[in-house]
C-alpha cells in the first residue's frame, strides 16, 4: 500500500484541485485510491475550548462540574470525571450531536446525578488518537480557544491511499504520484533539482562488490560518511507526516530514511558508523549466516540472498532489512548513509522466501529509478545535516548506477491500432513529456526516450498504455464489433455439448447438481482408485483437500451426508465435471456421476401416500436407470450399451454394474456403494450411485445430410407373444433377451422382461423369467403355423443358450 | 276359443303390468317381466295368438287394441330399462370416487436443480456465442510455462504474488505442475494451436490457495480472448458494454474503464459497473456506486511472441471475470462459499430448474 496525504502531495503538486477531484484523476489514471482518511472531517465537532471553573459535583466525589468556554457565546456547563480536570486548563470540548469514536456513541444533553451536562471534554482514547483514557487531553496554555481541534493538532491532513499495481515502482514515491497528476492537468510537479553536497573528506569506509563468479545481485552501491552528528526526535513536521501514513518516529537519522522512501520511492539505510568493523562487501551470503534485523526476527540466510557484511559478518539484508547491530540510534555520532541498486526480481524471492516485507523490498521489487541513486543520498545528507548537524565526507560508490538508455521506435499509428484512438502528436507529446519522456521527431515514426524511473515502459504497447492512461479510457470511442466473416458454426465442443445434456437430463430426473471441490482428502482419494503422488497438492490448503479427485463420488457422498447430518436425509446429487487419472491433460476426464440416498427415488422422493411398484429405499436399479438416462441424453446409443455384472472394488460386489461398449470401452459404473467404502468416509446407507465418463461415449458418425432415415411402416400388425422360462438363479436376463433376440432378426422387434419370480412352484436354486417377443411381420400377415414355428425356435434358442425351460 | 265370444283383457291387466315394469329394480327383473308378457309364451303374446282365431271384424278391432296394449308395455320397459342402465353407472360411478385432493408428486424436472454456476455459464455462452466467440477450455493441471511465464510473468516477479498458487510436488528433473491460478493459459494454448482469427471465450475452474470469507480455493472463471488483424480498445469497450447489457438485462448500464495492471495485456484496464445497493441488493444502471466485475486489456506483445505470433501483424485483447461473482451479483446470494457446500437448501433456492435453458431468444432468466 502507498501512503500519503494531501498536504505532502502538494509539496510535489502545486494544485488547486480539490481532494475529490484529485482522488477521482489518481483512480482514472491507474492509481486506485483505496481510502481516503479524513481526521479533519470526523473532528469537525470538537474544538480547542478551556474550562474557567471546575466546582466539586454536589452529588458524586469523583465528578467535577466545570464552566467551559469554547470560544463562542456563553461558557457551557459540562460534568466531567477526569481526574485532571481543573480550573484555567486548556482542553478538547465535544458539544452535543458529536461522534465520540472512542465510545461509539453521539452526544446528547444529559444530566449526570442531577447537573446538567452539555457536551463532553474528551480523551485522547475517546478521540481514538492513542491508547490514553488516564484524564482529559491538557493542551498549552497558548492553544487558540475556539479552534477546531483537527487543525491545531496537525489531523487535518486528509490521509490518501492508493491501492498500486506492481508495475508501478515510479509511483512508490509522492513525487511520481505528483508527475502522474500534473501529466493528467491535475497541476504542476515541482521538481526542483537535488544539490550536491561537497564532501569534506574521503568516506573512510570502502565498500566492494564481491559476486565472484556469480551474476552480480547489486548494480551499484553509494555510500557516504557524516561525522559528528547529535540524533534526537525528528522535527514536528516529519514526525507527524510519518505518523499519519502509519510509521512511528525514531529518531531523525531513522525517520530520514522512511520519509526519502516515501517522498521519492528511495529507499535508504543508515549504520551507525561506529558500530560497524572495517569496510564493506556487498556479496551472496553464506549458507547458514545469520542476521538479526531491525524487526528483532533473526534470518538465516543462504547464498541466493544479497548482504551487506562487514569484518564481524552480515549486517544487512541488501534493499529488505537492515541488521539490528548497526543500527542507529540516540547516540550515534557518525552515520553511514547508503544508497543502492539491487537486482529486484532476487529481492522479491528473497523477501518471498524468508516472508519479510518492508518498505524497501515493496520498491526494491517493483524497481526503483537509477538515475535517483545519488540524488537520494544528496537529499538523506541535506537533511541529516538540516536536523543533526555532522561533516559529509565524499560520496564512495561501487558498480555503477548509470541507467541504460532505452528508446523506443513508435509509429503514431499505433494508437490507433491498439486503441482506436485518434490523438494529435502534439497533446501525444505533451501527456508523454510531462511524464519524462522525451520525444523525437514528428512523422509518422517518432523516436520515445523512456525515463530512467520507468523500467516497466518496454515497447510501443506500454507507450499506447500511457497516451490512453493520462487521456482517459473514456476518450476510446465503443467500436460496434461485428461478426464479420466468422461462419455460424456451434461454438461447443462435443464434450461440452454432452456435458451440458448430461447436466439438464440428470436434474429433470430430480437430482440436484452440486460442485464440490476438484481436491479430496487422501484417504477416499485412494479407495476411489486415486492417491498418486503426481495428483497430491505440495501446498494444500487443508489435510483434508490434498488429492486431485479420481471419482466425483467420494464427495458427492460426503455433501450428502452433510445433508442428512442436517436433517435432509433423502437427498439424490449429481456433479459433471472434471477427475483425474494422472497429471497429463488427456487424463483429466469429464465424469458424470450421481448418488441417491434413502428414499430419493427417481419416482419421486420421500414417502407418498400413491406408494409405486418400486416403493422403498433407493437400489441398484434407480442408479442404473440413472447412469443409462445420461448415457444416452449425452449422445451414447442405447442398443450399443452392454450392461455386465461387478464393479469397482466401492461398490456391492453382487449389486453393482458395469456399462461397456464390449470390454474393452468401459463407460462407468453403477450399483449399491459398498458398506466397507460408505464406513471409510463416514457415510450411512442406504446409498446407490454411478458413475460415467462423458469422453468414453463414441463419437457419432459424421453424415453428410441432417435428414433421417426414410421411415418404414408395415402395414401389418404386430403380434406379441408371452413366454416364461425357468432358469438357473444365476442366469442373466439379458442372455435370454439375447437368445430370444436371436431366432429371428428380422421379424423380433422387441423382448421385454415383464415378470421375475422365486418361489413356491419353482424348484430351489431356479427362477422363472417371463417375457414377452413382439413380432412385426412384414410382407405378410403370419399365419399360426408360422407363429408356432418361430416360437419353438425362440424356445430353442434360449433352451441353447442359458439352457431355459418353457414353464410347466 | 270355445265360444267365439270376444275376449278382453282385463284393462287391469296392463295396469299392473305397467306397475311391475316400474317396480323392476334391475335389468334382470325387467328381461323377467317382458319375458313372462312378451316372450313367445308370454301371457301378452298368447293373447295375440287368440286374436287369430276371432271372426274378422272382432280380429280387426282386438287386433289394434293388443297392439296398442303392447306398443306401450314395449315403450314401459325400453325406458324402465334405460332408468336402470342411468342408474347403475350413477351407482357404479359413485362407488369409484376417490379424493382428488390428495397430492399427486411433483414432477421429477420440477425437483431437480442446476446449480447457478451452470446456469450463469450457459447464459454467458449463449450472449457470447451471438457474437460469434466459441467456447474453448483447457486442463486445470498446468505448467508454470503456460500458467506464468508465457503470459509474461517472470520468475520471482511480484505479479506472480497476486497469485497463491497450488503446486505439485517437483519432478525429478525440477519442473513442477500447479492448479492453474486463471483460465489465461487456455489463451495460450488456443493461440498455439489455433490460427486467426481467433474469438473465444474460456469458461473453468479455477484454484488460488486463499480461503475466507471472500475467497474459496476453487473458484470460476471466465475469459474471452480475440485476435485478429484490427481488433482495438475500442471493440472491447463495446463488447463490455454490450454483455453487461445482455447479461444483467437491463437497457443501459454505466461503466467505467480504469488503466491497471496485468502481466498479459498492455494497456490494461479495470471495469467497473454503476450501481446502487440498497439493503443488501444490488441494482445496476442506477445509482453511483460502482463495482469492479472484470479486468481486460488488448493481449500483451510478449504474450503473442511466446504463442508464435508477430505483434505487429496480429493483435487483439481479453478479457476475464469470476463466474461466481458475477452470478452472485445477479442473482443476489451473499456468501461465495454457499457455492461449493452442496446444501441442498441453498440449491433448492439458488439453483435453476433444468427446463429454463437460457437463450437469448426466450430471455436469459425468464
Amino acid at each position: 500500500m502507498m501512503k500519503f496525504t494531501l498536504a505532502w502531495l502538494k509539496e510535489h503538486l502545486d494544485t488547486d484541485q480539490s481532494l475529490s477531484a484529485l482522488a477521482d484523476k489518481l483512480t482514472m489514471i491507474g492509481l486506485e485510491v483505496e481510502r481516503i482518511e479524513d481526521k479533519a472531517k470526523e473532528f469537525a465537532p470538537f474544538v480547542i475550548a478551556q474550562v474557567t471553573d471546575a466546582k466539586q459535583h454536589p452529588n458524586a466525589d469523583r465528578l467535577r462540574v466545570c464552566m467551559v468556554d469554547t470560544g463562542s457565546g456563553d461558557p457551557v456547563q459540562v460534568v466531567c470525571g477526569a481526574p485532571n480536570a481543573r480550573t484555567g486548563m486548556k482542553c478538547v470540548f465535544a458539544p452535543p450531536g458529536a461522534f465520540i469514536p472512542g465510545k461509539n456513541i453521539t452526544l446528547g444533553v444529559g444530566k449526570i446525578r442531577d447537573v446538567e451536562s452539555r457536551g463532553m471534554l474528551v480523551s485522547e482514547f475517546e478521540l481514538q488518537l492513542s491508547e490514553d483514557h488516564e484524564g482529559i487531553i491538557d493542551l498549552p496554555d497558548d492553544a487558540p480557544v475556539g479552534e477546531p481541534y483537527a487543525k491545531y493538532a496537525g489531523l487535518d491532513d486528509p490521509v490518501i491511499e492508493i491501492n498500486l499495481t506492481p508495475n508501478r515502482g515510479d509511483a512508490t514515491g509522492v513525487h511520481g504520484i505528483a508527475r502522474d497528476l500534473a501529466a493528467a492537468d491535475m497541476g504542476k510537479l515541482i521538481d526542483p533539482a537535488v544539490k550536491q553536497i561537497k564532501g569534506e573528506f574521503p568516506c573512510p569506509v570502502k565498500v566492494t562488490l564481491d559476486f565472484g563468479a556469480t551474476p552480480s545481485l547489486c548494480p551499484a552501491f553509494g555510500l557516504r560518511l557524516v561525522r559528528g552528528v547529535k540524533n534526537r526526535p525528528s522535527p514536528d513536521w516529519l514526525q507527524k507526516r510519518l505518523i499519519a501514513i502509519g510509521l512511528r518516529p525514531i529518531n531523525a537519522l531513522v525517520d530520514i530514511t522512511n520519509f526519502i522512501t516515501y517522498d521519492r520511492g528511495r529507499p535508504l539505510h543508515v549504520f551507525d558508523a561506529a558500530k560497524v568493523r572495517g569496510n564493506l562487501v556487498v556479496r551472496r551470503a553464506r549458507l547458514g549466516e545469520t542476521l538479526l534485523a531491525l524487526d528483532g526476527k533473526t534470518y538465516t540466510l543462504d547464498d541466493t540472498m544479497c548482504v551487506i557484511a562487514d569484518d564481524e559478518g552480515v549486517e544487512s539484508l541488501s534493499g529488505i532489512m537492515g541488521g539490528e547491530k548497526t543500527g542507529c540510534s540516540e547516540t550515534t555520532t557518525d552515520v553511514l548513509i547508503e544508497s543502492a541498486l539491487w537486482e529486484p526480481m532476487n529481492i522479491a524471492q528473497t523477501g518471498r522466501r524468508l516472508g519479510v516485507n518492508s518498505d524497501a523490498r515493496y520498491r526494491f521489487e517493483r524497481g526503483v529509478d537509477p538515475a535517483f541513486m545519488l540524488p537520494g543520498l544528496e537529499l538523506a545528507t541535506h537533511m541529516v545535516m538540516d536536523f543533526t548537524g555532522g561533516t559529509p565526507s565524499e560520496i564512495t560508490v561501487a558498480g555503477s548506477a548509470e541507467p541504460v538508455e532505452r528508446v523506443i521506435d513508435f509509429p503514431q499509428s499505433e494508437l490507433k491500432r491498439l486503441a482506436g484512438l485518434t490523438v494529435p502528436l502534439s497533446e501525444m507529446r505533451r501527456v508523454l513529456e510531462r511524464l519524462g519522456f522525451f520525444v523525437a521527431g514528428q512523422g509518422e515514426y517518432v523516436k520515445i526516450a523512456v525515463p530512467s524511473w520507468r523500467p516497466d515502459i518496454e515497447g510501443k504497447a506500454d507507450v499506447v498504455e500511457e497516451v490512453v492512461r493520462i487521456l482517459g479510457v473514456e476518450r476510446v470511442p465503443p467500436t460496434p464489433f461485428d461478426r464479420g466473416e466468422a461462419p455460424r458454426k456451434p461454438v461447443l465442443t462435443p464434450i461440452q455439448v454432452r456435458t451440458r445434456k448430461a447436466k439438464r437430463a440428470l436434474a429433470a430426473r430430480n437430482l440436484v447438481e452440486a460442485v464440490t471441490w476438484s481436491f479430496i482428502a487422501a484417504q477416499p482419494a485412494e479407495l476411489f482408485g486415486g492417491g498418486k503422488l503426481e495428483l497430491k497438492l505440495a501446498n494444500p490448503i487443508a489435510a483434508d483437500l490434498s488429492d486431485m479427485r479420481p471419482s466425483l463420488i467420494p464427495g458427492l457422498i460426503a455433501a450428502a451426508q452433510k445433508n442428512a447430518d442436517r436433517g435432509f436425509s433423502d437427498v439424490g446429487l449429481f456433479e459433471v465435471g472434471q477427475i483425474f487419472r494422472g497429471d497429463q491433460p488427456a487424463d483429466q476426464l469429464t465424469a458424470a456421476a450421481g448418488i441417491r440416498r434413502a428414499l430419493a427415488k427417481p419416482s419421486g422422493i420421500g414417502r407418498h401416500w400413491s406408494k409405486p411398484k418400486d416403493e422403498g429405499e433407493v437400489g441398484a436399479f434407480d442408479a442404473k436407470a440413472d447412469a443409462l438416462a445420461v448415457l444416452t441424453a449425452a449422445g451414447a446409443s442405447p442398443q450399443a450399451l452392454q450392461v455386465v455384472p461387478g464393479g469397482p472394488a466401492w461398490f456391492h460386489p453382487g449389486r453393482s454394474g458395469t456399462i461397456q461398449i464390449g470390454p474393452q470401452n468401459v463407460l462407468g459404473h453403477f450399483g449399491e456403494l459398498h458398506p466397507n467404502a460408505l464406513q471409510a468416509l463416514d457415510a450411512e446407507a442406504p446409498l446407490v450411485g454411478f458413475e460415467v465418463i462423458l469422453e468414453r461415449i463414441p463419437d457419432p458418425k459424421t453424415k453428410g445430410t441432417r435428414a433421417k432415415p426414410a421411415l418404414e411402416l408395415s402395414p401389418f400388425q404386430p403380434v406379441d407373444r408371452d413366454f416364461a422360462f425357468v432358469v438357473d438363479r444365476n442366469v442373466k436376463a439379458a442372455d435370454i433377451v439375447r437368445a430370444a433376440l436371436s431366432a429371428d432378426r428380422k421379424l423380433i422387434t422387441g423382448v421385454t422382461v415383464f415378470d421375475i419370480y422365486e418361489g413356491q412352484g419353482i424348484e430351489p436354486g431356479k427362477k422363472s423369467i417371463a417375457i414377452a417377443v413382439t413380432l412385426q411381420p412384414r410382407d405378410k400377415t403370419m399365419t399360426d403355423a408360422e407363429i408356432e414355428a418361430l416360437a419353438s425356435k425362440i424356445v430353442g434358442e434360449v433352451n441353447k443358450r442359458t439352457g431355459g425351460v418353457l414353464r410347466a | 276359443m270355445t265360444n267365439g265370444a270376444p275376449i278382453n283383457l282385463d284393462p287391469k291387466a296392463e295396469e299392473e303390468i305397467l306397475g311391475k315394469i316400474a317396480a323392476a329394480e334391475n335389468e334382470t327383473a325387467l328381461e323377467a317381466i317382458r319375458v313372462a308378457e312378451l316372450g313367445s309364451n308370454g301371457r301378452i303374446t298368447t293373447f295375440a295368438r287368440l286374436i287369430g282365431s276371432m271372426p274378422p271384424e272382432q280380429r280387426k278391432h282386438n287386433g289394434i287394441i293388443i297392439n296398442q296394449i303392447k306398443n306401450r308395455i314395449t315403450a314401459a320397459i325400453e325406458v324402465r330399462r334405460e332408468a336402470l342402465k342411468d342408474f347403475a353407472l350413477a351407482e357404479r360411478l359413485n362407488s369409484e370416487s376417490v379424493d382428488v385432493t390428495l397430492p399427486v408428486r411433483e414432477a421429477p424436472f420440477e425437483v431437480g436443480r442446476i446449480h447457478p454456476i451452470t446456469q450463469v455459464v450457459d447464459e454467458l455462452t449463449a450472449i457470447f456465442a451471438d457474437m460469434g466467440f466459441a467456447v474453448a477450455e483447457g486442463p486445470d493441471i498446468e505448467t508454470d510455462d503456460y500458467n506464468f511465464t508465457k503470459l509474461n510473468f517472470p520468475e520471482n516477479h511480484p505479479a506472480r504474488l497476486m497469485h497463491d498458487t497450488f503446486f505439485f510436488n517437483p519432478k525429478p528433473d525440477g519442473s513442477r505442475l500447479l492448479l492453474r491460478t486463471h483460465t489465461s493459459p487456455v489463451q495460450v494454448r488456443t493461440m498455439l494451436t489455433q490460427k486467426p482469427p481467433i474469438r473465444a471465450i474460456i469458461p473453468g475452474r479455477t484454484y488460488r490457495c486463499d480461503s475466507d470469507q471472500t475467497h474459496t480455493p476453487m473458484f470460476h472463471q471466465i475469459e474471452g480472448l480475440v485476435i485478429d488483424r484490427h481488433s482495438h480498445l475500442g471493440h472491447l469497450k463495446w463488447i463490455l458494454e454490450e454483455f453487461c447489457k445482455a447479461f444483467f438485462e437491463v437497457d443501459r448500464v454505466g461503466m467505467r474503464f480504469r488503466p491497471s495492471f496485468f502481466p498479459f495485456t498492455e494497456p490494461s484496464l479495470e471495469v467497473d459497473i454503476q450501481c446502487r445497493r440498497d439493503k443488501g441488493e444490488i441494482r445496476f444502471g442506477e445509482g453511483s456506486d460502482w463495482l469492479e466485475i472484470l479486468g481486460c486489456g488488448m493481449v500483451h506483445p510478449n504474450v503473442m511472441r511466446n504463442c508464435g505470433l508477430d505483434p505487429d501483424e496480429y493483435q487483439g485483447f481479453a478479457w476475464g471475470m469470476g463466474i461466481d461473482r458475477v452470478a452472485m451479483l445477479k442473482y443476489g446470494m451473499p456468501d461465495l462459499r454457499a457455492f461449493f457446500e452442496a446444501d441442498v437448501r441453498w440449491l433448492d433456492h439458488y439453483g435453476f430448474r433444468p427446463l429454463d435453458f437460457p437463450t437469448l431468444a426466450g430471455g436469459l432468466s425468464s
